[in-house]
């Protein structure tokens, strides 16, 4: 232990998730980005989720085309992530938390 | 929108016709009765380098600037800025457009490589774009430029169907008039069936390369509940924007004027019924090497440029320098013309550009200069590698053109041999009114002679009458004294 806190750690990773409405499957992505940060990035990220039905100059800005998109803002360089996140080893893949094995480029193709 | 409507829903064969979006785009108006159907999508497909994203530019600078409708260019491939640069080289200015709040652009990025798909998506953030877009300027346009993209870059082609599927029903409901493009694919309109979306209009544009010319064509392939040209037809990229130029049968109500202007030579002036040529007619001066036909065409634009008219001369064998020394030896001083602003010369190699730019060139400088008269010297030039056909259509569209402005035309053709006319004046004989033929075969070496083989609507002498180039002119004979029987003295008379 340190005399001094540690500098806040929940910085080193900066995620926004991108949602459209109230639908079922932004609730899905919603719940399932919480669940994977919880597990793999725990005191180590900020989230922030965005409805662009209230902020639709940010779909523009962000260049969001696929809802949801997750973006990893932090660290750079910047990463993303479409779909509800159901599937977890390819939101770890695309937040670059698990290194893609050939056999999951063989699955993709 | 809850769930994707069928196409066939939309009544078919409603004889109705559809409203028209006007696209400000010389002769795509008059093709299509008046525009792209209102409120509607229309796709535009084509292979790579063919004009679309041009095409579907002018369409929204022109919607802007001329019919006060506002538009948005969602594009896929180019960034705003390739598109303004784009654009540029038409004379359009979108940064001015864009300030002035009448355009939006929006550069969609897409990178498969830099996105995972980890579970199921819609593209409800590309609604929220075009919408906001569309919103904040009242846009009446909507080009989307082109959709393919996505398949390249989005995994779940059952999830990109049913979204563009929505995204059409979405435009139509937005009442936008819009133009989506696509690649055009193997053995189909589209490479990913697009056409199965769009009911209402389609259109392809083509390109062909032959030698150093550059052909383009558009054709409408489908347009609801209309009469459409089903022809292809040869378009320009210009200076200042897409020409499309409709087929001569198209329009030919040109108003034949009574007008009558002088040849500038009075002996010609009164084989052609005492008055010379028709104004707005068009004037083929055929001949072998050397007869005298560049002097013709110098007498009538001296003639025109008397009478104050302004004249254009497209010289495709000599420079405009050579062109007045010669003309000056025989008495023939167009000087005074060049230095009044009257006579305007536009000289070039004929091989230095492709067809394509010939015409595009002559149609920007009778524009520019609104001249009564106009001068091809010679038409033949623009016969390179055997584009024969090409060159044909094109030519009497630019005839056709001089006659719908009501400009008089004189185009110098070259033939082989007096025995034989030119496979060009055969070509354009049809729209030529007035028909002159120049020879150098009687005897003497300055022996010329001139036959008027028709002349539409005049009494005109069909009798060979000999002429001299001397100092002051072309010396055209009188016409022969006893030519009652059909003899003609004239060859030997003196002029």
């Amino acid at each position: 232990m340190t005399p001094w806190p540690t500098p806040p750690q929940e910085d080193r990773y900066v995620l926004r998730l991108y949602v459209a409405g109230h639908s079922p499957r932004a609730a899905q992505a919603i719940a399932n980005v919480k669940r994977i940060c919880e597990d793999h990035l725990q005191g180590l990220y900020t989230l922030e989720v965005v409805d662009l039905y209230q902020q639709p100059q940010l779909a523009a800005g962000e260049q969001i085309v696929a809802v949801p998109t997750l973006i990893r803002a932090l660290p750079q360089p910047l990463r993303r992530v479409i779909g509800d996140l159901s599937n977890t080893e390819k939101v770890l893949i695309g937040l670059d938390l698990k290194k893609q094995t050939p056999d999951d480029t063989a699955a993709a193709e | 929108m809850t769930r994707p409507n069928n196409p066939a829903d939309d009544r078919p064969a409603t004889r109705k016709q559809l409203d028209r979006a006007p696209t400000g785009i010389e002769g795509l108006d008059e093709i299509t009765s008046g525009g792209l159907p209102k409120g509607r999508p229309t796709l535009l497909c084509g292979g790579t380098g063919c004009g679309k994203t041009l095409l579907a530019l002018e369409f929204l600078v022109r919607g802007a600037t001329e019919f006060d409708e506002p538009g948005v260019f969602m594009s896929f491939e180019e960034t705003a800025l390739d598109l303004i640069e784009n654009a540029a080289s038409l004379g359009f200015d979108l940064p001015g457009l864009v300030a002035q709040n009448k355009l939006v652009l929006d550069h969609v990025h897409l990178q498969r490589s830099e996105m995972e798909e980890a579970g199921s998506y819609d593209l409800e953030g590309l609604f929220i774009r075009l919408d906001l877009a569309i919103r904040t300027i009242g846009a009446r346009r909507v080009v989307l430029d082109t959709l393919e993209v996505l398949f390249a870059n989005l995994g779940s082609e059952h999830t990109l169907r049913s979204e563009l599927h929505r995204l059409f029903l979405w435009l139509k409901a937005r009442g936008v008039t819009a133009i989506i493009t696509a690649e055009q694919g193997e053995g189909r309109l589209t490479r990913h069936g697009l056409e199965e979306y769009v009911s209402d209009c389609v259109i392809r544009l083509d390109h062909r390369v032959s030698g150093q010319v550059v052909s383009r064509s558009l054709r409408v392939v489908k347009y609801r509940g209309s009469m459409h040209g089903t022809n292809e037809y040869p378009f320009l990229i210009e200076e200042d924007g897409m020409l499309l130029l409709p087929v001569t049968s198209l329009n030919l109500e040109h108003i034949a004027s009574t007008e009558r202007v002088s040849t500038g030579i009075p002996n010609l002036d009164a084989m052609l019924g005492g008055q010379g040529y028709y104004r707005g007619s068009s004037i083929l001066v055929s001949g072998t090497a050397g007869t005298g036909k560049s002097s013709f065409a110098a007498c009538l634009a001296d003639a025109a440029c008397r009478r104050g008219e302004p004249t254009l001369y497209f010289s495709f064998e000599e420079s405009p320098s050579q062109i007045l020394r010669n003309m000056r030896s025989i008495g023939i001083d167009l000087k005074p013309w060049v230095d009044q602003g009257l006579l305007r010369f536009w000289a070039a190699r004929p091989t230095l550009y492709g067809l394509e730019m010939h015409l595009a060139t002559m149609h920007r400088e009778i524009r520019a200069l609104q001249p009564r008269v106009v001068i091809v010297d010679p038409l033949n030039s623009f016969i390179i590698d055997g584009n024969g056909n090409d060159v044909k259509m094109m030519l009497m569209r630019l005839v056709d053109y001089l006659k719908g402005q009501g400009i008089t035309g004189m185009f110098t053709s070259l033939v082989h041999s007096s025995s034989e006319t030119g496979r060009i004046d055969i070509a354009v004989s049809s729209l030529i009114d007035t028909w002159l033929l120049l020879n150098a075969e009687l005897e003497g070496p300055s022996g010329r002679s001139l036959t008027v083989l028709k002349s539409r609507g005049m009494a005109h002498s069909g009798q060979p009458r000999s002429f001299r180039l001397t100092e002051r002119g072309v010396a055209l004979s009188e016409a022969p004294r006893q030519s009652r029987d059909g003899f003609t003295a004239d060859g030997k008379e003196e002029a």
